[in-house]
């Protein structure tokens, strides 16, 4: 195929250029990078939310304190399962690169269980609150608060869904290099909104609690 | 969620996974998983041992021990590092940092600002975070 | 409506028929004229039996071109609605003094100005600079498509799906009178309980999910599908400035995404973020409204930099000036524009070191600016200078920019801005930069890579005429603002006391009326060209001798692009194929990779219009249930593994065959 290939006339002044590219051309797969891209705007989003809690976080209005609705043990729970399902995430990464499939879907539905527990556990937390007065709508500090750590829950439950579709597709499909992609698109997701986490109990609770 | 699979899904099954970039291993997984531990666990004991009285002090080694364990993540979990996509992970990343820091700091310190200039009888020293 | 009043307000919220604005005239009789003309034009569709072709060529496609010309075109229509709110409005004033209260009744003429502000941004800057991007930078990076071929489409529908509820505020309820960043607490339930406000809200969310996307896309598509041997520096300036566009796109939206949740938080769950109790401070939406806002001035002018980048070379015959301080001075000003953004704010009541800290960053940001401006008089300088149509938009640029940056300057002085914050002046400072920046950039875009995307030129006698309206008609319109602005009259006011005053709204609506024959010529422009297309035709695809890779394919290009795609060596990659004695090839080709068509995207499109509107009216079941379907239709269209195709080699060979002959035949 060379002969279709540009070349310069026999009289050009500079050694003969290629101008084009005569093999079949493959662009590089952009969605790990495109998801990575998309990841660093939801952590824009939740940079918002962070800076209208540091704004907002100590407008108590009357209301109730930090120091007064929120229960450290309750958030040492739910930041050990988070981090046990990150854990639990790389192992169901790591079966993956051996295209070992149920030993990675063992791992992703471990992962899915230690998830749905901490949004439980979240659940209860909100349901508790409201249940005492200290609901989003009492004061600003509440309004934030509950914006910031609803938003993290929601991505989370976003994840799960995410989790059961990709468990769906496995099964169906088998360990496809299409598949692949998506269990690490969700990997970054999942390692993502744990960073999210590690801000949330050290900006709100653990230093909200502060005296 | 759709969005995010492409044009090669069904054509590129011969590609390896090599391709995806990621090398994980057991081991970088259990020490990123050990040293979050670490870094979670002192801080919930500094709070709730009280073991630390002045709240600015606590405060700042919260914040730093929350900064080093987002960059343990980073690495450990997300694998972050310099060449991943050709150093294009690692650029998105300073600038986002970049830009958190700026929408942090920089609404903090304009309200702040706002709040003692606008509100005198409101202000009060304990009202940042 | 139903009997029983609880179902019916189960079912309809709180929509009524005491909605519909029929006690506004201009409303309905707008609408009766909106109806009559969408009737027709659907009934143009249906009797030409144009349904399937629209779906399966336009509607559902996935070509990184028709989605870019799909963008203009709504860009173009909003236009008209922006223009005629602007035109409205520019009568008013000038007719609303002393006894006279002019026509249109002040919550109306709010409305008004709200959504004129809302759409000229949103809905037309923003979809005909993605637009302009979308179409002209895979073909400049020798791409075939874009990185993500189905969000591309996604992205636009959820475009149209913003502004459709945009218009549909129009006719059902109403928009917002709070001025178009909706500041709190005029913008809160209690200032403002009816649905106008949740319009535009939802209209904005809903939007921006695809703005938002199709950075992510467009950006990635820059990182990872440039052609062979095209680095960094030697990507076109375009491609620069679109990629610096999209980085602020992804780094700015999610800002303003936050703050409408947390307006639409306030207004619909009752919590106290912008509220003026219980600690909640309106401030913060200000300040966080803002931290979108200026990257946003930059998202909308850096395209039309890189536009004006294209169009000086072309028609100076002259590689650009400083091709690597342009790129410097455009990365340098997208890093700065997160660090001025309190400067719409200098009264709020921050002190002298916040204050003097934005303004001085403010100032700053004018210094890369210069830079651009003596680039391109640079590249003019010794250049042949053709005066084509697009080249003649640049130069109005240059001189109406540069009038509208030193304006700026002045009002980043905080003493000085205290006396025009929210004056007159102010509205003549954006409109000075917005229109003389990125409107005349789209209009020389839209001259210069229309022959490229429709395969014939644009008339340059309707082109002149409506160049020349619009350019005298911009200065008649906004001088006279500046002049008011300094005597101190404050920007949304519909009505006057000050006789004297009067003189300078009349000029003004004079320019309004010049900038209305202007678009009328432009809309001429269009209808003649396409008559006289024969006449038109471009049969090089290289109509202007052009300088970047774009202008290697035939006009239109076909759907593959490039039969194989092209090895860079410099920028102006194109020229030096054709000072190199570039053969274009005759055979040999393979087949080629592409996507398949989808109407997932139309589908989500739709549904997030039926989901906005729900929400709008507290349509309580009608919203879940569209949002079940939303969530179900993206997660069905993830089991889609089948995206793709192959191109076969024999149509491949017989496209570019045609385009051989039609090469051949006119030598």
């Amino acid at each position: 195929m060379s002969d279709i290939s540009a070349t310069l006339p026999a009289d050009g002044p500079k050694q003969p250029l290629v101008f084009l590219d005569t093999a079949e051309h493959h662009p590089v797969n952009g969605t790990l990078l495109g998801f990575w891209v998309y990841l660093m705007s939801d952590c824009l989003i939740f940079a918002c939310l962070f800076a209208a809690y540091g704004v907002l976080g100590r407008e108590y209005a009357g209301g109730p304190t930090a120091q007064e609705v929120l229960e450290l043990p309750a958030v040492a729970v739910n930041t050990t399962l988070l981090l046990l399902s990150s854990i639990t995430y790389g192992f169901a990464v790591l079966a993956m690169q051996k295209n070992q499939r149920n030993p990675m879907l063992v791992w992703l539905v471990i992962t899915g269980l230690l998830g749905a527990g901490f949004i439980t556990l979240e659940l209860r937390e909100f349901a508790h609150l409201i249940s005492i007065g200290a609901g989003p709508q009492r004061s600003a500090f509440l309004s934030s608060f509950f914006t910031l750590v609803g938003t993290h829950g929601l991505h989370v439950t976003c994840g799960l869904i995410w989790l059961v579709v990709l468990i769906t597709q496995v099964l169906k499909k088998g360990l496809i290099t299409a598949n692949k992609r998506r269990i690490l698109c969700l990997s970054m997701f999942w390692h993502f909104l744990d960073v999210v986490w590690v801000g949330v109990f050290s900006f709100v609770y653990l230093m909200g609690v502060l005296p | 969620m759709s969005a995010h699979d492409e044009l090669h899904a069904h054509g590129d099954d011969h590609g390896h996974d090599d391709d995806l970039g990621i090398h994980a291993t057991f081991s970088g997984y259990m020490t990123g998983f050990a040293l979050s531990v670490v870094l979670t666990v002192i801080p919930f004991w500094l709070v709730m041992g009280h073991v630390i009285t002045k709240s600015s002090t606590a405060a700042v080694i919260i914040l730093a021990l929350a900064a080093v364990q987002i960059v343990v993540h980073m690495i450990y979990f997300l694998h972050m590092n310099a060449k991943s996509e050709g150093g294009w992970n690692m650029l998105a990343l300073v600038f986002t940092i970049v830009l958190v820091v700026i929408t942090l700091s920089g609404s903090i310190w304009i309200m702040y600002h706002l709040n003692s200039n606008m509100m005198p009888s409101m202000m009060d020293p304990s009202n940042l975070p | 409506m139903l009997s029983h009043p609880d179902l019916a307000k189960l079912i309809f919220g709180r929509l009524s028929l005491d909605s519909l604005p029929l006690h506004e005239p201009i409303v309905v009789y707008t609408f009766i004229a909106v109806a009559l003309g969408g009737i027709a034009l659907l009934g143009t569709v249906t009797y030409f039996k144009l349904w399937g072709y629209l779906w399966r060529e336009w509607f559902t496609s996935i070509d990184h071109k028709k989605i870019g010309i799909m963008y203009m075109i709504l860009g173009f229509v909003m236009l008209l609605r922006g223009f005629s709110d602007a035109i409205m409005m520019r009568a008013h004033q000038a007719l609303s003094f002393g006894d006279s209260h002019g026509f249109l009744p002040p919550e109306h003429y709010d409305q008004i100005f709200t959504a004129h502000g809302v759409i000229m941004i949103f809905f037309v800057a923003m979809p005909m600079v993605t637009g302009l991007m979308n179409f002209v930078m895979p073909l400049q990076i020798g791409a075939r498509d874009v990185a993500f071929p189905f969000l591309n489409n996604f992205s636009f529908w959820m475009t149209v799906s913003g502004a459709m509820l945009v218009m549909a505020s129009l006719f059902i309820g109403e928009f917002a009178r709070t001025g178009w960043l909706a500041y709190p607490p005029l913008s809160a339930i209690v200032s403002s309980p009816d649905a106008g406000v949740d319009y535009y809200i939802w209209a904005l969310q809903i939007a921006g999910v695809g703005t938002t996307l199709s950075g992510i896309n467009l950006l990635v598509t820059i990182i990872k599908m440039r052609a062979p041997g095209m680095t960094m520096m030697k990507m076109p300036v375009f491609v620069w400035t679109s990629l610096c566009t999209n980085v602020l796109i992804v780094a700015a939206f999610p800002v303003l995404t936050v703050c409408l949740a947390l307006l639409a938080l306030d207004r619909y769950v009752g919590t106290n973020f912008f509220t003026t109790e219980l600690g909640g401070n309106a401030m913060m939406y200000v300040n966080l409204i803002w931290i979108w806002g200026h990257p946003e001035v930059y998202i909308l002018v850096l395209p039309a930099f890189g536009i004006f980048s294209e169009v000086t070379a072309t028609f100076s015959r002259k590689p650009l000036f400083g091709y690597a301080s342009m790129v410097y001075a455009t990365v340098v000003i997208t890093v700065l524009s997160y660090l001025v953004w309190l400067h719409h704010f200098f009264t709020m009541g921050s002190g002298a070191s916040v204050n003097s800290f934005f303004g001085i960053t403010t100032m700053i940001i004018s210094i890369p600016t210069g830079a651009k401006i003596f680039n391109w008089l640079f590249t003019m300088y010794r250049g042949r200078v053709e005066f084509q149509l697009p080249m003649m938009w640049t130069v109005a640029f240059m001189v109406t920019f540069v009038i509208g940056g030193m304006t700026g300057v002045l009002l980043a002085v905080p003493p000085a801005d205290f006396s025009l914050h929210n004056s007159l002046f102010l509205i003549a400072h954006f409109h000075n930069v917005i229109i003389g920046g990125v409107l005349f950039g789209l209009f020389a875009g839209i001259t210069y890579w229309f022959p490229k995307a429709f395969g014939f030129r644009l008339d340059p006698f309707w082109g002149k005429c409506s160049f020349w309206l619009w350019v005298t008609g911009f200065y008649f319109a906004f001088m006279p603002l500046y002049m008011l602005g300094l005597m101190g009259v404050t920007r949304r006011l519909s009505h006057f006391d000050d006789p004297s005053l009067r003189i300078w709204f009349l000029i003004a609506a004079f320019g309004a009326f010049l900038i209305a024959l202007g678009i009328a010529c432009n809309i001429i422009q269009f209808f003649v060209s396409f008559k006289n297309r024969e006449k038109l035709r471009d049969t090089t695809g290289d109509p202007w001798d052009g300088r970047t890779l774009e202008w290697s394919t035939s006009s239109p290009p076909p759907k593959y692009n490039f039969a194989f795609t092209p090895i860079v060596h410099d920028h102006d990659a194109w020229w030096m194929m054709k000072k190199n004695g570039f053969k274009r090839p005759l055979g040999g080709f393979v087949p080629i990779h592409m996507p398949l068509n989808t109407g997932a995207g139309v589908i989500m499109g739709a549904i997030s219009f039926v989901f906005g509107f729900a929400m709008i009216w507290y349509m309580w079941p009608l919203a879940a249930l569209s949002f079940v379907a939303l969530l179900a239709v993206g997660i069905g269209h993830t089991f889609n593994y089948h995206r793709d195709y192959f191109l076969g080699a024999d149509e491949v060979t017989r496209t570019e065959a045609s385009r051989t002959e039609l090469l051949a035949s006119h030598v």
